[in-house]
């Protein structure tokens, strides 16, 4: 039993509910900065010890996932008019109560898989799975860009908790894994274009190639 | 020489961005690009070196994959000298760099014998491509871009977790591999079997969107359509393939677990279902450049077919993906050709093609013809392979559904093309003084020679690379 790191998952899972129950983009980027926080420290607890390639991976995690995305995201907002996620496509209620069923489900298919048995958390595999099913229905039922991008953010924070699973066999593939995240950065980068081109297009285009040249 | 084909477009790309001049700037591509066929036809000649497995290593499949890629890019190359001469109102910088980015991200994945490795090389190439989208700063540019990174970073995450999973299920099964794909594939028995049935379905959704497989196509018509004609011949001929050597490398490490049952179900079951989807959206599609992404989900779909059919349809489905980009090339230049000819993509103002443009409207019509899998051209000796494969197992319903699609297809996209090519130039287009040069002729009319020859004859090079592919693969044997 690794009792701290089921304790650190169970708040990553609530978090999960408050990224599906919230209309207020910039609480939504808050408690996504906060699960890469928790994520930060979760290599450590679940290894149970402070090596070299966890450091790398914990330090790497905060950084990208706690302190510079969400930065990026906040600065981003600064330069938009919206505040909250309006008309999502599927309802806050209903989409917390997919995010209870899929934390079910996961619960249930995690314990029909066979284990390797290489870390005491009992908690990894379903609460990847409940984190990666909380990414996707943000990312497929909320239609602004920048809320589709911390769906992004939540789905790839649930790939990083199964990544914990493999970081003593394959380093690599893990380490990798911490890439992902200067995808989304660029990633980022891509929304504010398309803001501007939302801006703009009932203006003219001509202004949007004068921005960006 | 698997160093060389990955740094010499890199090095081109930064002697791109280092240049000042609009004007010359063009010439360093094909210049390049003919380095990069020297350097991969040199790599493909020298035997494979032994002395352990590398992390960069070239495999029967990915030598077939990296000679198209390079192929296609040298012709589209020369077509790129000609496009960006007309498009003097842009600057070309970014756009120079990024396709020779490109083209170094598409070899290292044919020489990434690692499956993080191949990963990270598959999501760099949508990195580098996907500022080639946007290369017309209009709004539906953008918004073509935009959905293709959301998409595609979407699938790359899902296999990103098929990647985990794959490296579970050794640990799981009491293995600890080194993730190369030759200790994989020699390691894979004693994988934990559900395990590997998870990866391999997160890695065919992960790749299978980068390849543009249905449901997860939905990029496709979008990016293709708002795309410069020789981006989308990249993507559709060359992109693709490079995800599809993906999923032909993971099917080899599920085979291998002897789990090829399993997987050839899924694999038959989603190449059947793009064609569907493929065909449906073909009927009554206005937009011709939009119709040839269908028609890509369309080949896509035939190509997991294929792979799921046995050796046979994996000897049809490494064929076809060769025909498949050497026509995509041939559709995709010569229907550039036309939308700026034109000036517009839809069948409401586009007609008479052949009367204004009568090579590029030759070539497209010719390139329909081809494409839909009709004879003498090479498609349809592949497309017959695998019809034949699917029969000569007895999987009548298969075959049966396959020529249903096709048929749909041909009849979807006829009324498409030859609305374009066919009768006088509307009063609704604009004149524009746009007409056929050598240089945007030239390279789409070396591809279409291609075609007609792989036709007639597969030459003997290429069909013993294929079978090549079909040994690595190592099929159990079946009793037909």
């Amino acid at each position: 039993m690794n009792s701290a790191a089921d304790a650190m998952l169970v708040l990553v899972l609530l978090l999960n509910f408050f990224v599906l129950g919230s209309s207020r983009i910039r609480s939504i980027i808050y408690t996504v900065a906060a699960q890469g926080v928790l994520l930060g420290i979760l290599p450590v607890l679940v290894h149970g010890e402070l090596g070299v390639r966890e450091t790398i991976v914990s330090v790497g995690a905060i950084a990208l996932k706690a302190v510079f995305i969400p930065r990026m995201l906040m600065r981003a907002m600064a330069d938009l008019p919206i505040r909250r996620e309006i008309e999502p496509l599927v309802g806050f209620r209903l989409s917390l109560l997919l995010g209870a069923a899929g934390t079910g489900i996961s619960l249930a298919l995690a314990a029909r898989l066979p284990t390797a048995g290489t870390t005491g958390a009992q908690l990894l595999v379903p609460a990847s799975f409940a984190t990666i099913l909380t990414g996707f229905i943000v990312l497929t039922t909320r239609v602004k860009a920048i809320t589709q991008v911390l769906g992004y953010l939540v789905l790839e924070n649930g790939i990083f908790i199964f990544g914990l699973l493999l970081l003593k066999a394959m380093p690599f593939l893990v380490e990798v894994g911490v890439l992902l995240d200067l995808f989304v950065a660029i990633f980022v980068m891509g929304i504010m274009i398309n803001h501007i081109s939302r801006e703009f297009s009932s203006i003219s285009t001509e202004r949007l190639s004068a921005l960006k040249e | 020489m698997g160093l060389a084909t990955i740094i010499i477009p890199l090095v081109g790309a930064a002697v791109a961005l280092l240049l000042r001049s609009d004007m010359r700037r063009p010439f360093v591509l094909p210049f390049f690009a003919l380095a990069h066929l020297v350097a991969t036809i040199v790599a493909l000649a020298r035997p494979e070196p032994g002395g352990g497995p590398r992390w960069l290593a070239l495999d029967a499949p990915g030598r077939i994959v990296l000679l198209l890629v390079s192929v296609l890019f040298a012709v589209c190359s020369v077509y790129a000298v000609a496009y960006l001469r007309l498009r003097k109102d842009r600057p070309n910088r970014i756009f120079c760099a990024c396709l020779l980015a490109f083209l170094g991200m598409m070899s290292f994945i044919t020489w990434a014998n690692h499956l993080g490795l191949m990963w990270v090389a598959i999501e760099t190439t949508t990195l580098s491509s996907a500022p080639l989208l946007y290369y017309n700063r209009s709004a539906r540019s953008l918004e073509a871009a935009w959905k293709y990174l959301l998409v595609g970073s979407v699938g790359i995450a899902l296999a990103l977790l098929g990647s985990l999973c794959l490296g579970y299920s050794s640990l799981a099964g009491g293995h600890e591999s080194s993730l190369l794909f030759e200790d994989l594939v020699r390691e894979a028995p004693g994988f934990s079997k559900l395990w590997l049935h998870a990866a391999f379905i997160l890695l065919l959704v992960g790749y299978g969107t980068k390849m543009g497989i249905a449901p997860m196509h939905t990029w496709k018509p979008d990016a293709y359509g708002e795309a410069p004609g020789l981006v989308g011949a990249l993507l559709a001929g060359g992109m693709t393939s490079c995800a599809f050597l993906a999923i032909v490398r993971i099917f080899h490490v599920v085979v291998a677990a002897g789990e090829a049952a399993f997987a050839s179900r899924i694999l038959v079951f989603m190449g059947l279902f793009s064609m569907a989807v493929a065909g449906a959206f073909l009927v009554r599609q206005r937009d011709f450049k939009r119709m040839l992404a269908y028609s890509s989900v369309e080949h896509m779909g035939i190509l997991v077919l294929a792979l799921g059919l046995g050796p046979a349809g994996a000897f049809g489905a490494l064929l076809h993906m060769v025909n498949n980009g050497l026509v995509k090339g041939v559709m995709f230049l010569s229907a550039g050709n036309i939308h700026r000819a034109f000036e517009s993509k839809s069948t409401d103002e586009v007609s008479g093609a052949m009367r204004r443009l009568p090579v590029s409207g030759a070539l497209f019509l010719a390139g329909f013809i081809a494409v839909t899998g009709s004879p003498p051209f090479a498609p349809f000796v592949s497309e017959f392979t695998i019809l034949n494969a699917a029969l000569g197992q007895g999987r009548y319903v298969v075959g049966g559904l396959m020529l249903v699609f096709l048929l749909v297809v041909f009849i979807g996209m006829g009324a498409t093309v030859l609305a374009v090519v066919q009768g006088k130039p509307s009063g609704r287009a604009r004149r524009t003084p746009f007409h056929d040069r050598p240089l945007t002729i030239l390279p789409p009319l070396v591809l279409m020679a291609c075609v007609t020859v792989f036709g007639l004859f597969v030459p003997p090079p290429l069909r013993a690379m294929i079978e090549d592919v079909v040994r690595f693969l190592g099929y159990p044997e079946v009793q037909p």
